[in-house]
């Protein structure tokens, strides 16, 4: 990977927290708010767990990828 | 709002919250462009991504290039008409080429240090071959991403209810603005996020369709009794004739035209794909990114053939019919088996997700179309044939407005199939015209030092011709079906697999016979681009876990395995 870039699953990771937060929003609005056409299996409140996967999964690679200082950039400072 | 609905009623209804998804998405993936910006300055940064990407990244690449929402929703709806039956072009039609990419052939595209499968050829086989390669791979590929950029406004319209217009420009503009900043590496950026979001959005459809059909064995016994007569939901066991089987096909149409011939042409010569391998940072990276590549590939029918079976089980029965049906009555095509599916189980936030998923497939592979395009425009036929004295900087910009002319080709492309769809026919058949006599010649370049310059010419160009030429002879005499497809019942399908058979054995006769009977190369000539003039490093010193053949070999094994228990 190209020296100082960012690596690409800290981007990733970055999306997916944002999506999780999201669908995780709309999935706990949704089952305190029913909807009148509810989907199939919408007992199961998919949203709320998906999302939260997608956000914890999400976190945990923002935050293992995130961009750091190198060595060499240390030791040149 | 620019994105009006059409007239009639869209599949998919689209709240606010499934729109800040999409919209997020292209802030992304724009802004990823921008980023990646300073790191495309010199060639081989932008056409080879400065060719140090690791094997995952590579290995992703390379699957999400071929992973377009066409794929996805055509697929799906195969596995609608014609049952599991459809995954053979996920498992024997894609995994056992992949491997032998990785295993066999990737050594000596990766040590020629080629920028591209034409790159090749102009090293081992000279000039000529490289011009077949280059003009008919370059120009066919932006006429086939024009053909999936207005076959994906159509679906958004259909699905969606989204000006077709829209569709297309909107797309392709937001594809061309990260490839010309990043080039290569803002494109692989991309598909490798784009696949994340593909395998995200789809993902809940089987699940929760197992779910609501009560597991697997619940859901063989609906379709069953939905549909009864013909098995759709075994691989191999309704092979023996094609009487017995939904798609007509006999298990050696699969094994030798599918796997053996086709599969192999794609997977190994088709630069699109070729060209994410290329980028890997070392041998064994390049090795491992067909190998990775061919195990996320084996896990795509999850999500893309089960939906279809899953739709064949607990939709009712006649739900979804054929295009011209669906247009005649008003009622839902194959092709919309997907987005039905994501419609049934996804509410807010998810449907956008499941749609996201659909747009960066349709954009991953426009990037693939179009960033390949740009190197072999570039490299194989701008810089030998009209000026080879350009600097590097010259290169990259050319590089960067062929990626614009690439879009606006397929942009035009995709206008002239609305005025006159027939064309869309041609150019898809014009596209399987080229893959099998490329790999005889790829294959016997790479496998065999006696091949010449001469036979690899007229080779390439006899298995072309001769492709071209079976297809004219079916379409002016339909008659002819029963010489090309040893049958007058054959179907497209079968007439396409033995066409690129005849074609590719054509090609490796003719290379043979003119090699034969011309002066061979020296090995000095050949060193670093053919088996046996070439010294590749041994794996034999690395630990078990770090060698590729060892990987290849558990992909082979799971891909044994999952023909096994749904023979």
């Amino acid at each position: 990977m190209k020296e100082h870039s960012v690596s690409i699953w800290f981007l990733i990771g970055l999306q997916l927290a944002l999506y999780g937060l999201l669908i995780t929003g709309a999935g706990i609005y949704q089952y305190f708010n029913p909807p009148a056409q509810p989907t199939v299996l919408f007992e199961l409140h998919s949203g709320i767990w998906w999302g939260a996967l997608m956000l914890i999964a999400g976190l945990a690679y923002s935050i293992a990828f995130r961009p750091r200082k190198s060595a060499a950039d240390s030791k040149s400072q | 709002m620019i994105i009006a609905s059409a007239s009639p009623a869209p599949l998919v209804p689209l709240g606010p919250i499934d729109l800040l998804v999409i919209i997020i998405y292209f802030v992304f993936v724009l802004g990823i462009g921008f980023y990646l910006k300073r790191f495309a300055k010199s060639g081989d940064d932008f056409f080879m991504a400065g060719r140090e990407m690791t094997a995952w990244i590579a290995g992703l690449a390379f699957v999400s290039a071929n992973l377009g929402s066409l794929e996805l929703m055509g697929w799906a709806a195969a596995s609608y008409q014609y049952g599991i039956l459809a995954a053979h072009w996920y498992w024997i039609g894609a995994i056992p080429a992949m491997l032998f990419l990785g295993i066999v052939m990737m050594p000596f595209y990766y040590i020629c240090k080629t920028h591209s499968v034409p790159g090749y050829l102009q090293l081992r086989f000279g000039g000529g071959t490289r011009a077949i390669s280059a003009i008919s791979f370059g120009f066919m590929t932006v006429f086939m991403s024009g053909i999936n950029m207005y076959s994906m406004a159509l679906v958004m319209k259909v699905v969606l209810g989204w000006d077709i217009h829209f569709s297309i420009w909107v797309s392709s503009l937001t594809v061309a603005v990260y490839v010309v900043l990043g080039g290569l590496l803002s494109a692989i950026f991309n598909e490798v996020l784009q696949f994340v979001l593909i395998w995200l959005g789809a993902l809940l459809i089987p699940i929760l369709g197992l779910i609501e059909a009560g597991g697997w064995s619940k859901m063989v016994e609906k379709i069953h009794t939905n549909l009864g007569g013909l098995d759709y939901t075994h691989l191999w066991a309704n092979l023996g004739s094609p009487a017995d089987n939904p798609m007509g096909i006999h298990w050696t149409g699969i094994v030798f035209g599918l796997g053996a011939i086709i599969s192999m042409g794609y997977w190994t010569t088709d630069f699109l794909v070729v060209q994410r391998v290329l980028t890997a940072k070392d041998l064994r990276a390049a090795k491992m990114a067909p190998i990775i590549g061919a195990a996320f590939k084996m896990l795509v029918p999850f999500i893309v053939i089960l939906p279809g079976l899953l739709a064949l089980a607990l939709l009712p029965k006649g739900f979804l019919v054929g295009e011209s049906e669906a247009l005649a009555t008003g009622g839902h095509s194959y092709n919309e088996v997907l987005p039905i599916m994501l419609a049934r189980y996804c509410g807010p936030g998810l449907l956008g997700l499941g749609i996201t998923a659909l747009i960066a497939g349709f954009m991953s592979g426009m990037a693939g179309n179009v960033s390949a395009f740009a190197t072999v425009w570039t490299y194989d036929i701008y810089r030998p044939m009209i000026k080879a004295d350009g600097d590097d900087a010259h290169y990259v910009k050319v590089g960067r407005w062929s990626t614009i002319l690439g879009v606006l080709v397929s942009i035009g492309t995709a206008y002239l199939v609305m005025q006159f769809k027939s064309i869309m026919d041609y150019v898809q058949a014009l596209f399987s015209f080229f893959i099998a006599p490329l790999f005889g010649t790829v294959v016997l370049g790479m496998l065999w030092k006696r091949a010449t310059n001469a036979g690899g010419f007229w080779g390439l160009l006899t298995g072309t011709v001769s492709s071209v030429a079976m297809w004219a002879w079916v379409k002016a005499d339909p008659s002819a079906l029963r010489y090309i497809a040893l049958s007058s019942q054959a179907k497209d399908m079968a007439e396409n697999m033995y066409r690129a058979l005849w074609s590719g054995l054509l090609c490796i006769g003719v290379t043979i016979i003119v090699s034969l009977l011309t002066k061979p190369k020296t090995d000095q000539e050949l060193a670093g681009l053919v088996r046996g003039t070439t010294a590749i490093p041994s794996d034999a010193d690395m630990p078990l876990l770090r060698r590729p053949i060892f990987w290849a070999g558990v992909v082979c094994a799971g891909f044994i395995a999952l023909n096994i228990i749904f023979w």
